[in-house]
């Protein structure tokens, strides 16, 4: 019933439509307003494009301004800071360009509306405007890609040889993330190992990966270098953290990599937002299946001696998995076995080690 | 068909450029009958042809705005039932949920038809073939045949994807930029089965339509233009399509290479593409493959894509903007020169968009310069369009209008690529609703005001009618309005980090703000693309019932202006008319009128002949 009622009503207000639509050709075949180069309507839009100038200029900066710290979400890494600030001076290089060119665009075209006593100003060209207006937005430019390059050459330098190693797994649709343990060195991975009871594909016939552990949540430290080793097990997936200005994809096939040094701990985040239960957060930024939308994971950062006494109580991925670990004893007897029938086995494994080691 | 048409010949052996005129063409009327099917089907006659792109690109912008809408219903309203859509998508409604697999599909197929099949077949597609042969006069264009075929094969390519919308396994789904692995693999996500099979040979059609096309234009504007019309005085909207033709021409192959790689690695087992992947409980054999080889190869297509979309629409635009100012264009060979700028730097910028896929960085410092260079070429087309309006004496014509509107849009979204095209700020807002902000309003918006521009400017020349005006102001302002409503907001949106191709940021904290925000852009898009039937109603009303139109309603100066109300086959009854001037000579000191036709040689207009002119009487 309010189904039929709702079509009936658009169909009456489509007829009402059409009657004006008709009304309004006969009004202005009758008054001659049809034959008229340039009638009142002209007057109108002129006005409204002014309208819309002081209007709309008034609406955006009074929505940009009441949404201004919702659009700035806390950042909490150095190279975060800097770009940020970067990003909001261009901003207002920019905004001057805009306001410039859009003020200039709506008030010509509401002072220079048609008018039958005018004639248009014959101004086909100005060299010398157009190299002005040419050399300024030149001469800007290179100040901005002088500066970005700056900034990015130092985010995308290599990471300092003290910083934290962890490595992030994506799949669909959740992270995977191991440390490399007490050695300080992530074990060789191999996606041909994994399964249900090895999801990371660790490759335990190497010793370095013994001691890697994984976790559920990443933690690192305040004020300490934290380098991403970053892999994907199936489709494309991005690293995406943005509180930490940290993004980079996932590639099958091409482990990437992103280092940043975090400012606050969790806990200094939280009292500063006021926000007892925030936590930062590390999102998928590449589409990536169902999934795409809800594969998260926490990020803690913790006081530099709270992160060592947590990386102290994980158990290894071997300790915890002994099973994993049997099988691996059990083949790499066999290949000894082998290698010393055909030594060529064992070199198949370099090349995934270089891989692994980047 | 050819046959039929004996001007053609004669200009083919005429040389470049060198239809005389005082040749006889009284044999000209003794065309035979045409049956409806050789007339209006499969027509050669570039108009007509014209004018099936234009509605079949009006069929798809439909189709395509549609998708958007739904999935706008989903980003407004997370939490609410669909049920009531289940009537339309059947089965992708999930107890009172949209499925987020055809979210994803929702998204895919809106960027694809909108990019491909409304912005470059239905804009270029429309508008140079209507307008190359006309502006430059020719009788049509250098081969009608391959003009057909340009069609047919996006029809076949049209009927192809919007077949795939139908399939049980849902359309594309990986994205429009069909980034495998995702889109290789069916296991990853169903889109990728039979839809993406689907998607990747409507795409192969695609580009051979496009090709077929190009060629023809740039062979048209090479050799076709009539006695006069040297380079130097192209209508910029002729320049605007050759140039755009050509960027088609040299990038689309590139994305056919990928499509077909891809096609390999789907269906062959090859690894271009892929490599160590574990999917679905099962580790495949490929080694060795690149997925950011894809991207590469997409990009180089993708990038100039963008242009290819947008050009066309700078050159109408400015077309426009200077017979309703009745100005000169301000800057005429710096206009050509920034065209040919942006051509030249749109093939060597693509890597902007992959800034952080784990590409060298130093690749990304050297995409970076470039990409900010191609600004400067941009902004003096701003400051050229903007001097044009400058003193000049505006008539707000429907068409004037979307060209300022255009004018405005192309401003606010391309200012904010100057911050995507660092790639330090990048880092941050790479794949965030930012960028979906700057692209929908820099090439979607800013495209599609240079299409109804053309359509509100070039109807009464299709049509013999004029499109109704006060309609067209209300279909502008509902448009344009909307359109800020969208897309401003979507910034604060963007910088705040929201990911774009997402079904529901409710999943996390930081993402939580601006629900309301989100049901706001919602409305105002599904409010704008209800006034698109405004224009729908008001472009299939005035092919029928339109007022009818004078010869040169505008009072321009271009050669289109010149031809019947109505051009048949041929386009002149007569000789095609030689040229003496450029295309812009409107409100020249000392003339009678305020525009003087390119056809008018300078001995007939003495009073205002500049001095250098003085010696061409």
């Amino acid at each position: 019933m309010t189904t039929l009622s709702i079509i009936l009503v658009l169909a009456l207000l489509l007829v009402v439509f059409g009657l004006l639509f008709r009304l309004q050709i006969l009004t202005a075949i009758f008054s001659g307003s049809s034959n008229r180069q340039v009638g009142v309507s002209n007057r109108i839009n002129a006005i409204l494009f002014l309208a819309f100038l002081v209007i709309g200029g008034g609406l955006f900066a009074w929505s940009f301004v009441d949404n201004y710290d919702k659009m700035n979400p806390p950042i909490a890494s150095i190279h975060g800071l800097a770009t940020e600030k970067m990003f909001w001076t261009t901003m207002v290089i920019l905004g001057i360009a805009f306001v410039l060119t859009q003020v200039l665009l709506f008030w010509y075209s509401y002072k220079y509306q048609h008018n039958d006593k005018r004639r248009a100003f014959f101004f086909p060209h100005n060299n010398k405007i157009e190299v002005i207006w040419t050399v300024i937005p030149a001469i800007v430019m290179a100040a901005l890609v002088f500066a970005g390059w700056k900034e990015w050459s130092r985010i995308m330098g290599p990471a300092p040889k003290d910083a934290v190693v962890l490595e992030l797994m994506g799949k669909q649709f959740n992270w995977l993330l191991r440390y490399p343990g007490r050695d300080q060195k992530l074990g060789v991975v191999n996606y041909r190992l994994i399964d249900a009871s090895n999801e990371f594909g660790f490759d335990l016939s190497d010793k370095n990966g013994l001691d890697d552990f994984t976790a559920g949540e990443v933690h690192v430290p305040k004020g300490h270098p934290v380098l991403l080793r970053i892999r994907s097990r199936d489709v494309l997936h991005a690293v995406y953290m943005p509180n930490f200005r940290v993004q980079m994809y996932a590639v099958p096939g091409m482990p990437t990599k992103f280092w940043f040094t975090p400012t606050k701990t969790t806990d200094e985040m939280r009292a500063q937002t006021g926000n007892p239960n925030f936590n930062y957060e590390l999102a998928c930024n590449q589409v990536c299946g169902r999934g795409h939308f809800a594969m998260k994971m926490s990020i803690i950062v913790d006081e530099p001696d709270d992160y060592v006494n947590w990386y102290a109580q994980q158990k290894s991925f071997s300790e915890q998995n002994p099973d994993v670990l049997a099988s691996f004893k059990q083949k790499s007897d066999k290949l000894v076995e082998k290698a010393t029938v055909a030594p060529a086995a064992a070199a198949v494994v370099i090349p995934t080690a270089a891989k692994a080691s980047l | 068909m050819a046959a039929n048409f004996p001007t053609q010949e004669e200009q083919v052996q005429g040389g470049i450029g060198a239809t005389e005129p005082g040749h006889d063409h009284a044999h000209h009327d003794e065309h035979h009958e045409q049956s409806f099917l050789q007339k209006y089907v499969f027509s050669t006659d570039h108009k007509v042809i014209a004018k099936q792109f234009l509605i079949t690109g009006i069929f798809w912008a439909l189709i395509g705005g549609t998708l958007s809408s739904l999935f706008r219903l989903q980003l407004g309203w997370p939490e609410s039932t669909l049920e009531w859509l289940t009537p339309f998508l059947g089965k992708w409604i999930e107890a009172g949920k949209l499925n987020p697999e055809f979210y994803l599909a929702l998204v895919t197929m809106h960027g694809t038809i909108m990019v491909f099949f409304v912005l470059t077949a239905g804009l270029s597609g429309t508008f140079s073939n209507f307008l190359i042969p006309l502006q430059i006069g020719a009788r049509d264009m250098a081969s009608g045949f391959m003009n057909m075929l340009s069609y047919w094969f996006f029809f076949a390519s049209s009927i192809v994807m919007f077949s795939s919308l139908f399939i049980e396994t849902g359309p594309a789904a990986a994205g429009w930029t069909i980034y495998p692995p995702l889109s290789a693999l069916p296991q990853a996500i169903a889109g990728s089965g039979a839809g993406q099979t689907l998607w990747l040979v409507s795409m192969a059609l695609f580009i051979i339509s496009q090709l077929l096309g190009g060629v023809n234009y740039i062979t048209t504007v090479i050799n076709l233009r009539t006695q006069g019309m040297s380079m130097s005085k192209l209508p910029l909207t002729i320049w605007a399509f050759f140039l755009t033709a050509i960027l088609g021409l040299l990038a689309f192959p590139v994305l056919f290479s990928a499509t077909l790689l891809l096609i390999f690695d789907r269906s062959f087992g090859t690894s271009f593409f892929l490599s160590d992947i574990y999917i679905a409980g099962q580790a495949l054999p490929n080694t060795g493959g690149s997925p950011i080889l894809f991207q590469h190869l997409f990009w180089f297509l993708g990038h100039p894509e963008v242009y290819i979309v947008i050009m066309p629409a700078m050159g109408m635009v400015s077309e426009i903007l200077a017979t309703n100012a009745r100005k000169p264009i301000f800057g005429y060979r710096a206009m050509i020169g920034s065209l040919i700028g942006i051509s030249l730097l749109s093939f060597i910028v693509w890597a902007h968009h992959m800034f952080v896929t784990g590409m060298n960085p130093f690749l990304g410092s050297v995409f970076m310069f470039l990409t900010l260079i191609i600004a400067v070429p941009s902004a003096v087309k701003v400051f050229n369009w903007i001097a044009t309006l400058w003193r000049g004496n505006i008539r707000f014509t429907t068409a004037m209008l979307f060209s300022i509107g255009f004018v405005s849009l192309f401003i606010a979204g391309g200012l904010t690529g100057i911050i995507l095209g660092n790639a330090a700020l990048d880092i941050q807002l790479h794949n965030t609703y930012f960028v979906v902000a700057h692209f929908h309003l820099v090439m979607g918006s800013s495209a599609f005001f240079g299409l109804w521009a053309g359509v509100y400017h070039w109807f009464p020349k299709m049509f013999g009618r004029m499109m109704d005006e006060k309609l067209g102001y209300i279909h502008f302002w509902l448009t344009f309005i909307g359109v800020y409503m969208v897309f401003l907001p979507m910034h604060y949106v963007g910088i705040a980090g929201f990911p774009r191709r997402y079904y529901a940021w409710t999943g996390f904290d930081t993402f939580s703000q601006f629900a309301d925000l989100n049901k706001f852009i919602s409305i105002a898009a599904i409010i704008a693309f209800f006034g698109q039937f405004i224009f729908i109603f008001n472009f299939f009303y005035s092919i029928f019932r339109g007022r009818r139109a004078t010869e040169n309603p505008w009072n321009s100066t271009t050669l289109e202006w010149t031809t019947p109300i109505v051009p048949g086959h041929g386009n002149w009854p007569g000789d095609i008319p030689a040229v003496h001037r450029w295309p812009y000579d409107y409100s020249k000191p000392g003339a009678e009128e305020d525009f003087i036709p390119q056809n008018v040689p300078y001995s007939q207009t003495q009073s205002s002949n500049l001095p250098y002119e003085k010696e061409m009487e």
